[in-house]
């Protein structure tokens, strides 16, 4: 029971151990569609000063950096004090020249299209 | 090989009627949680459960000389889906996340995010005046300040010797 009670809150992720503490993994949704993928990461507290994407090779990586807390004293805490890091694989299939970012009220939603090849599309027979 | 006579168990040693009560006890402490949880509590911050509540945010309580400061993680709503209240020291955070519609007739891969409704009630360790709470909601984060009510503020009390 105790450890149903006790189960993290953080998702298993797909990806290399993190070795670093400081970091927490945000929440994503990911979706797909006919034009490509959606991916909602949740950030809050993450401004577009403190966000940091990168692409390497097919690795994306997310880092969310927040501010550090202010001066009134601290009576109870939930969140905890660490900023964001996740690291993705991208499909081949990804245009990664037409990946967007945009981050609104503490979520970063990512729009990574594919490629024209891989869209379905009809054939002409000519 | 040994061979040992078999001895019948001695059943006051195994205390069943024990071990069922610690079961129950594991039951009530998860139930006890789930409402400490609604009645602000913190002692019970530790072990959270999400099983029976869905969609939990983090809340901090902060402490500064004039005000209280309750600091929630919410992020994607729009300010009009949330509803702040205040009754008898207790503040009241609530609200609802809606999927948008554009998403549903995608193929889902991952979805670790809450939607839906949260409820949140916070205890105030101290009288605060209701007609001056602010709240701003910056970068997913709700933010609710509340002035201490007068009686409330730490007053230095001069000393007298005779």
């Amino acid at each position: 029971m105790n450890a149903v009670a006790q189960q993290q809150e953080k998702p298993v992720c797909p990806q290399p151990a993190d070795t670093e503490r400081e970091f927490l993994t945000p929440k994503v949704n990911i979706v797909e569609n006919q034009d490509g993928y959606v991916l909602e990461a949740e950030l809050p507290g993450v401004n577009k000063e403190g966000l940091d994407i990168s692409l390497d090779n097919n690795e994306l990586t997310i880092v969310g950096r927040r501010q550090a807390e202010f001066g009134a004293s601290l009576l109870y805490r939930e969140s905890e004090n660490a900023d964001y890091r996740r690291v993705f694989e991208l499909d081949p299939t990804i245009d990664t020249a037409k990946i967007a970012a945009k981050i609104e009220q503490g979520i970063l939603t990512l729009t990574l299209p594919k490629t024209e090849q891989v869209k379905p599309r009809r054939i002409k027979v000519s | 090989m040994t061979l040992t006579r078999w001895q019948k168990p001695n059943l006051s040693s195994v205390a069943p009627v024990r071990r069922i009560a610690t079961l129950r006890d594991e039951v009530d402490n998860l139930f006890n949680l789930t409402l400490g949880r609604f009645l602000g509590s913190p002692q019970d911050s530790e072990q959270s459960t999400q099983l029976l509540e869905g969609w939990f945010p983090a809340v901090d309580l902060y402490e500064d000389k004039d005000s209280l400061v309750v600091r929630a993680e919410v992020p994607g709503m729009k300010k009009e889906d949330i509803e702040i209240s205040l009754h008898d020291g207790y503040l009241t955070l609530s609200g609802e996340r809606k999927q948008e519609e554009k998403y549903e007739t995608a193929e889902t891969y991952r979805s670790e995010r809450w939607l839906g409704r949260f409820h949140r009630t916070i205890s105030l360790p101290c009288r605060v005046d209701a007609e001056k709470i602010k709240a701003t909601y910056t970068d997913g984060v709700l933010t609710v300040t509340l002035p201490k009510a007068e009686e409330a503020k730490p007053k230095q009390i001069p000393i007298t010797v005779k």
